[in-house]
């Protein structure tokens, strides 16, 4: 057992209310420099939708993450052999149109303008080029877009849907969309980390934080075809590649990161796993209707007294221990088992869980031309959602159906029985039954609403302390210095020649 | 006099130059070495370009490395009339690529906005450099011909004596104009690695080849760090 601890998150998606407040929180703080206008470290996608950059889903065209060979994994396209031999021209990697071409606005035209006939505008001009363009794609460009033919039609995961399925999520009625924030997932099997030929990204071992070391990086890019989410992206202007850095230096304050703590729809938990990094390979490599499973099991229990020991073992602080057995990650991702991976199939094992929207209502319209609002149709049948199980499963259990089925149904379950305490048109019966049926009692309906619904700020964001006052002794044993000399250096106390 | 210049002098200067000054880039501006890809800028035309011009110039520069190295060897190959041919239009056919592939790659770069916006003054002198460098290698290939013949005679021991610290240049003096100049740029272009995105070069990956696919970094490794139970000298951590 080699027990390691990790920062996760878990983002409630029936939630998201799609305002980007974190991609823009996140855009001030680290992206709003020359060459990083392009980057959203942080996005919100509306699903059904293309993403940013367009169809970053599509592994046949960017070949990113891993894939299975027999009992073990490579990398899909990039690693010793396939991405070497392409470094001369990374063949499968996004440019920049892909994403889109940044721009700003000549602002200081509406104050300098020479008096004309017209009032003066503020044209777009490319951040590239200076050049004046017209925008023609954007970071969120399919916002709301849902029943788009641009964009939702192209949608990667309706791949697996029959044509009548598909059919069926373009008819007004049962249009619908949930939004997708998504961001570096700090993987346990980064393929960007794999994939670097310099060496320049690293997973922090004291919390998991995957980061690329500017001075290391060469620009073989490596990184941005391997990551399957592309979440790791290339700065023109500098010549490095760059991605979310989870905000350590504010992690290490004790604050959640930019995203997190803007969150307007607090849909957003941060808190620390430990996890078995022995049982990593195996799970990355395990067959697809596994996946989820798998990478579950790899999360310890942080209450198990030889898990404790374990981590104690390895040096992993008291207070980070205590913050794992707090963690709001934990009790959605192992105890509720809510919260799933999105595309698990990519075999990164990502650290970033998604409890999937119930959407809005699964109701429907009947013969009258009214909503079904009865509560046996309208928290009936799961397999009447708007959105296909085929769908959902393809975003969030690499196609293994039953895994969002029972997620839903446990969702569904507290809102029966919240809807039953306080609301009280309900049967207790069917209350009762739904929970059965979820495998859940009271005491944990109450609870994942109470974490769901009214959470405190300090608990959703259980953050461990970096000890900075400890923090000199985690770059040296400060006994190994003791009875050297000097003011502002270091020097054995040895005379000179 | 300018014999003595271009082929004790120049060689002495480029050296030192590059053993320096990348030593000291690589120390103290670690951030402005890179690759400095465009190819995210502009794809498609790059891969006609690039990779053409580098497998032509990696193979070139390894044949001249094996003449210069193994010169005794080389001359044995030559031995039988068809191999010389063989190396010879296989040579001439790298160079033509690379040509080629450089052409495609200014041409590239001359014509899109967005690449004249990451372009240095020092990327045109690296094309310029890199033109003469290897137009003056072709007219040598084509007019001075049988290189990989005469190589190993004339130039092998010219650059032997100048790595040996005791220059000998009486067989260079000799050699034709088109085969200084190709002499001359190629110093130059050592030279002006430290200064120019040929920095890139002297950051070839090769320890991906026999590193282990994940990389984790402890800032503070409790096992190895001294603790007042086991009293022997810590191990200061892998920081960056």
């Amino acid at each position: 057992m080699d027990i390691r601890s990790q920062i996760s998150m878990v983002f409630h998606l029936d939630k998201c209310i799609g305002c980007h407040t974190c991609s823009i929180a996140c855009k001030n703080i680290w992206t709003d420099r020359k060459g990083a206008e392009y980057m959203w470290w942080n996005n919100v996608e509306t699903k059904p939708g293309t993403g940013y950059p367009s169809k970053w889903e599509d592994q046949d065209t960017y070949k990113g993450g891993w894939e299975k060979n027999g009992n073990s994994i490579s990398l899909k396209g990039a690693g010793k052999f396939k991405g070497m031999k392409s470094l001369f021209h990374n063949s499968n990697m996004p440019v920049i149109d892909d994403y889109y071409e940044p721009w700003t606005y000549k602002y200081e035209n509406l104050f300098e303008a020479k008096e004309g006939d017209d009032q003066p505008i503020a044209r777009p001009v490319s951040l590239i080029t200076g050049e004046y363009i017209t925008p023609k794609s954007g970071p969120n460009w399919d916002d709301d877009l849902a029943g788009s033919e641009d964009y939702a039609k192209n949608d990667v995961n309706f791949k697996n849907l029959s044509p009548a399925e598909q059919e069926a999520m373009f008819q007004l009625e049962r249009i619908t969309l949930h939004y997708l924030p998504r961001m570096c997932n700090h993987c346990l099997n980064p393929a960007c980390v794999a994939a670097c030929p310099s060496g320049a990204i690293y997973k922090r071992g004291e919390d998991g934080v995957v980061l690329i070391n500017q001075k290391k990086c060469r620009a073989w890019r490596m990184c941005v075809t391997a990551c399957p989410y592309k979440k790791s992206y290339y700065n023109w202007n500098t010549g490095k590649s760059e991605k979310c850095v989870l905000c350590y230096p504010r992690l290490e304050a004790g604050q959640a990161p930019a995203c997190h703590h803007s969150c307007v729809g607090r849909i957003r938990y941060i808190g620390v796993m430990l996890y078995d990094a022995d049982k990593i390979e195996a799970a990355a490599a395990s067959n697809d209707e596994d996946l989820v499973q798998n990478q579950l099991d790899i999360y310890v229990d942080p209450n198990d007294p030889r898990v404790i020991a374990a981590a104690k073992e390895n040096g992993i602080h008291d207070s980070t221990i205590e913050c794992a057995q707090k963690s709001p990650v934990y009790k959605f991702v192992k105890e509720w088992e809510l919260a799933l991976p999105l595309h698990p199939e990519f075999r990164t094992l990502p650290n970033l869980f998604y409890v999937p929207p119930l959407l809005p209502t699964m109701a429907f319209v009947n013969e009258e031309g009214t909503y079904e609002t009865t509560s046996e149709n309208f928290w009936g049948a799961i397999e009447k959602s708007r959105l296909p199980m085929g769908y959902m499963a393809s975003l969030f259990s690499a196609g293994n159906e039953e895994t969002i089925k029972t997620v839903l149904k446990k969702l569904m379950a507290v809102r029966l029985h919240r809807r039953e305490e306080t609301v009280g048109d309900l049967p207790k019966e069917e209350a009762m039954g739904a929970m059965k049926d979820a495998v859940m009692d009271k005491e944990m309906a109450d609870a994942i609403f109470r974490l769901t619904s009214l959470p405190l700020f300090d608990q959703r964001f259980v953050i461990p302390p970096a000890h900075r006052e400890e923090a000199m002794e985690m770059l040296e044993s400060t006994a190994d210095v003791k009875g050297n000399s000097g003011f502002g250096f270091k020097e054995p106390p040895v005379r000179g020649l | 006099m300018s014999n003595n210049f271009f082929f004790i002098g120049l060689p002495y200067a480029a050296l030192v130059v590059l053993l320096v000054g990348s030593i000291m880039r690589y120390m103290n501006l670690g951030f402005k070495i890179s690759s400095l890809s465009s190819q995210f800028l502009e794809g498609k035309e790059l891969f006609y370009g690039s990779r053409p011009f580098h497998w032509g110039l990696v193979f070139l520069f390894f044949g001249h490395l094996v003449a210069f190295l193994f010169p005794r060897s080389v001359i044995a190959w030559n031995s039988v009339p068809v191999r010389l041919l063989i190396l010879e239009v296989s040579a001439l056919g790298f160079g033509l690529s690379a040509l080629f592939g450089l052409l495609i790659l200014v041409v590239r770069r001359a014509k899109n906005r967005r690449l004249i916006m990451v372009t240095s003054k020092m990327d045109v002198f690296v094309y310029v450099l890199l033109f003469t460098q290897i137009v003056s290698g072709l007219w040598v290939a084509y007019f001075v011909r049988w290189g990989s013949a005469w190589f190993p005679a004339v130039l092998t021991p010219y650059l032997k004596s100048i790595f040996l610290f005791d220059p000998d240049i009486a067989g260079v003096a000799a050699m034709p104009l088109s085969v200084k100049i190709h002499i001359v740029s190629a110093f130059t272009l050592i030279g002006m690695i430290p200064f120019t995105r040929f920095m890139h070069f002297l950051v070839y990956p090769f320890r991906y080849f026999y590193r282990p696919y994940q990389y984790v970094i402890w800032n503070w490794d409790r096992k190895k760090i001294r603790s007042s139970r086991k009293l022997v000298n810590g191990v200061r951590s892998k920081n960056n």
